[in-house]
């Protein structure tokens, strides 16, 4: 039998054969044999090692393929990253949308309010027959001329309205596009404590946030993060007429 | 009245722009962030400021800061429309000389009712 190829018991038995032969005084059958015990115990180390290092590889391997680490990082986090865009993108265009056709309706709104007050006062005086009969066939032209222009804008305004319910879609699109974003999210910090955990914990503490206290933060979002951030407008208006405006 | 709009995202330059006509002010002129508006204002005659605080380049803290130690500037009304909620960025805005703090998201009424305000204080200094 190889040495290197001995089993635990079998070294054993070396080992034991090794000491009689010893007690007998057959020296050189004793060398042969301690050599024997010497080279089969130094391959069991190796072995052991081996087999840890092969576990921990193992261990490291699983990880990568369970996780999908690579594919998180490769793939997955730039594709959150343009679909976030794709959202900032599709907000943007609705709220340009929209605010084009108020920007359009306001004035026609407008319009048509100050001219109906204006036709108003003039039907009241004719009503109070203070018109004289010029001014009659004047107000009937202005009544004309503005029955025509509320059937026009009227249908433009209806088409803006109908504009601004339709720039609302981004709604639908955006909330799924963020829903998997959120899911990808919870992915990758279930991966992080996967990770955290495997390494036994080795990492440092987490450091403080030492950001200025007046550094933008931009929105504040219910539930989230930072203290001591005014609920309302009324809260912003009691602390500065506490500071005295 | 001349007033100059401050903020990185149009979208909310355009409301606050047309919040500003329906309020009687027409003559608005925009700018996205401080960096930009800083040399407008030295330049323009601007009768009122209204900036956001959260910019790239120049923040508008620092823009209300530059405008008070200008000379030609210091006494520009400047009402701040912002996210930002802490109370001590709000604390800070007020000592830096800021004249009305609205925080977003804000109503048509609740603008109104800070720039009238700041004409009240202006009209009884």
């Amino acid at each position: 039998m190889e040495p290197a190829k001995a089993t635990e018991e079998e070294v054993l038995a070396r080992a034991e054969e090794l000491i009689k032969e010893m007690q007998k005084g057959n020296e050189q059958t004793a060398a042969q044999l301690l050599d024997y015990v010497h080279t089969a115990k130094e391959n069991l180390l190796f072995q052991e090692v081996g087999k840890m290092t092969r576990q921990l590889h193992d261990a490291l391997e699983s990880f990568r393929r369970d996780s999908r680490i690579d594919s998180l990082a490769e793939h997955e986090i730039p594709d959150a990253r343009q679909r976030l865009s794709y959202v900032i993108e599709m907000t943007q265009k609705s709220a340009d949308r929209t605010l084009s056709a108020v920007e359009e309706t306001m004035p026609m709104a407008e319009k048509i309010s100050e001219q109906a007050g204006n036709l108003g006062q003039t039907w009241k005086k004719f009503r109070n027959r203070e018109l004289s009969v010029e001014q009659f066939r004047e107000l009937s032209a202005d009544i004309e001329t503005f029955l025509t222009d509320i059937e026009r804008d009227s249908s433009i305004m209806k088409n803006n309205l109908n504009d601004v319910l339709m720039a609302q879609d981004f709604q639908d699109l955006t909330g799924q596009i963020i829903k998997r974003v959120i899911t990808l999210v919870e992915e990758v910090e279930g991966n992080l404590v996967e990770l955290i955990r495997l390494t036994g914990d080795r990492f440092a503490k987490p450091v403080e946030d030492n950001e200025a206290d007046t550094a933008p933060e931009g929105p504040h979002v219910p539930g989230v993060g930072v203290k001591d951030v005014v609920a309302n407008q009324d809260d912003v208006d009691d602390l500065l007429s506490s500071l005295g405006f | 009245m001349k007033i100059l709009i401050v903020d990185d995202f149009s979208t909310m330059r355009r409301i606050i722009k047309n919040l500003l006509r329906d309020l009687g002010f027409s003559n608005t002129h925009e700018a996205d962030d401080g960096a930009t508006a800083l040399p407008m204002l030295k330049s323009g005659d601007f009768d009122f400021l209204v900036t956001d605080w959260n910019m790239p380049g120049m923040q508008g803290i620092d823009l209300l800061k530059a405008v008070r130690a200008d000379a030609k500037l210091a006494n520009l009304p400047v009402l701040m429309v912002t996210a930002e909620s802490k109370r001590d960025q709000i604390v800070e805005a007020a000592q830096a000389g800021v004249n009305g703090y609205i925080v977003k998201p804000f109503t048509a009424q609740t603008l109104k009712e800070k720039i009238d305000k700041i004409w009240e204080r202006i009209e009884a200094a």
